[in-house]
């Protein structure tokens, strides 16, 4: 049991604390820059799959009498099957998206990060320099990135979920009255999703936080960072995780309670 | 007869399918609906009364056949040649069209995020560009109608279904549309709140709104309706005015149909 915790090394890890405080600032800002950036991406991932880019009916209305067999058959019918309909339904915009979403949440966030940092950020000279005296830029760019980029893809999927969650009479009331699809989002889907998807999108913040430990692989000076550095020092390994857990812990259970208190106030608003 | 110029909307031969024909919600319905007409739709559950009517303002995307709208097949859906010696193609603008004819619905559809004054004002304001001023004006007015004027300020939520309906009838009214199509408008409705929303359809028939009416409310079309159509099977069985339909019925399937509701 020669690992055990004992209170006696605790003092040992005193001269580490800035670390830790470092750590702790840096994975705040991970988590609130990752969370920016994965939501622009999200929106613009969101946006291109529910796109209603389709160039071979574009191509068939253009030119109906040349390539109207990407809508209608040699009846004049509209098409509603086969090969050609899904040609013509076909987006390319929507697939790449969709290829996108599903390539990320279908990979180990440690692969993804370790070839972000490795692969893309080789090829990409960034300036040296620090950050809170002593976090690398040139370490913590590439982590943000990789978070970012990762939680795009969980946030696109959150956000069409809660887009298709608003029922379809809504936007049939919506079109009906004359709205075009955009002023049908901005106004009447848009505001009803928010509401519903604003405890998962909270939720993903959390997940964040957690998951931002990972960059210590690529040298990241967050937390986890400073556990190894006590460890790597005095090789004392339970006290600073416990330290680890103890500050990741305080970071995350207030979150959650606050979206709680948040998802209570607005499902009050709905009584009204 | 009316003339052509009477004519508000020619359907002509309106298919919708399934499955590459395998269901055909709409079998070819050929009829023309005029201005003042209050058109009313029965028939039977799954007999494409309803797929009729969204069709119209192309809410269901038929297979084939043409909705001739003031003079615009508006089911070319993006480009159809324009009718000038030039031959430049133009755009059928869908939302242009969908302005002109509102829709009521069996659920009422309301906005649940907003009160009833901006369901009634956002429209006005966001497509036709009025000022804010004058659509609420408007909208007052024709709460005040519908004896809803002290409910403006509320919510959706807190209005009974009846209500609920009043407010989405005039919701779509704040447009000034040419026509209605209302959408078994009393279906989901309690039994006791089915006449008020009646009423005021009533009473928009008698200031001369073309209206189409899908319905079960026999008694509402033989009443009010000047025209009434039977639809079974995906097909027109029978059109003609309430007395015809509801005193001489010819078809079989609508004399059987008649039997049952009546």
């Amino acid at each position: 049991m020669g690992n055990f915790i004992k209170i006696e090394n605790f003092p040992q890890m005193l001269p580490y604390i800035q670390m830790f405080k470092d750590g702790l600032a840096v994975t705040v800002l991970l988590a609130l820059l990752t969370v920016v950036i994965g939501f622009v991406l999200a929106l613009v991932l969101a946006g291109l799959r529910m796109s209603s880019f389709r160039p071979f009916l574009m191509l068939s209305h253009a030119f109906p009498k040349v390539f109207g067999f990407f809508e209608r058959d040699r009846e004049g019918n509209k098409l509603d099957s086969g090969f050609l309909y899904h040609m013509g339904r076909f987006n390319p915009l929507s697939f790449l998206a969709t290829a996108y979403v599903e390539i990320w949440r279908s990979t180990p966030m440690v692969v993804q990060i370790l070839i972000i940092y490795y692969g893309v950020f080789s090829m990409i000279k960034l300036p040296v320099f620090t950050m809170f005296g002593s976090v690398r830029f040139d370490r913590f760019f590439p982590g943000v990135v990789a978070l970012g980029l990762n939680s795009g893809a969980y946030l696109c999927e959150i956000i069409r979920s809660g887009l298709q969650s608003v029922d379809g009479g809504q936007t049939e009331a919506a079109r009906s009255l004359g709205l075009n699809q955009m002023q049908n989002l901005r106004y009447i889907v848009l505001p009803q999703a928010l509401k519903n998807i604003l405890p998962a999108i909270a939720n993903e913040f959390v997940v964040i936080i957690k998951e931002s430990a990972i960059t210590w692989t690529i040298g990241v000076q967050d937390i986890m960072y400073a556990v190894n550095a006590v460890k790597g020092a005095t090789f004392i390994i339970m006290e600073p995780l416990l330290v680890a857990t103890a500050l990741y812990f305080c970071l995350c259970f207030p979150t959650s309670k606050l979206i709680a208190y948040v998802e209570r106030r607005m499902r009050r608003g709905d009584v009204r | 007869m009316a003339t052509s110029d009477n004519k508000m909307i020619q359907v002509q031969n309106l298919r919708k399918y399934y499955n590459r024909g395998a269901i055909k919600a709409l079998d070819g319905i050929s009829v023309d609906i005029n201005k003042g007409d209050v058109m009313v739709v029965i028939g039977p559950s799954g007999s494409g009364k309803s797929t009729f009517l969204r069709s119209l303002n192309l809410l269901e995307d038929p297979t084939g056949g043409a909705i001739i709208f003031e003079g615009v097949d508006i089911t070319k859906k993006k480009y159809v040649p324009k009718e000038s010696l030039s031959g430049r193609m133009v755009r059928v603008d869908i939302d242009q069209h969908r302005q002109k004819m509102g829709m009521v619905f069996q659920h009422f559809n309301l906005f649940p995020h907003m009160t009833i004054l901006d369901n009634m004002t956002l429209a006005p304001i966001k497509v036709k560009g009025m000022g804010k001023k004058e659509a609420e004006e408007k909208a007052l007015a024709l709460l005040d109608r519908v004896g809803l004027k002290d409910r403006a300020e509320a919510f959706p939520i807190q209005l009974s279904g009846g209500q609920k309906q009043r407010v989405a009838i005039v919701r779509a009214l704040a447009m000034e549309p040419e026509v209605m199509l209302f959408d078994e408008p009393t279906s989901a409705l309690d039994p006791e709140m089915v006449g008020e929303v009646l009423e005021v359809m009533k009473n928009l028939a008698k200031e001369g709104m073309t209206m189409v009416v899908v319905t079960h409310e026999m008694g509402f079309a033989r009443e009010v309706g000047n025209r009434v159509l039977f639809m079974d099977g995906g097909k027109l069985l029978e059109e003609g005015s309430p007395a015809d339909i509801f005193d001489h019925p010819q078809h079989p399937r609508l004399r059987d149909f008649l039997s049952k509701v009546l």
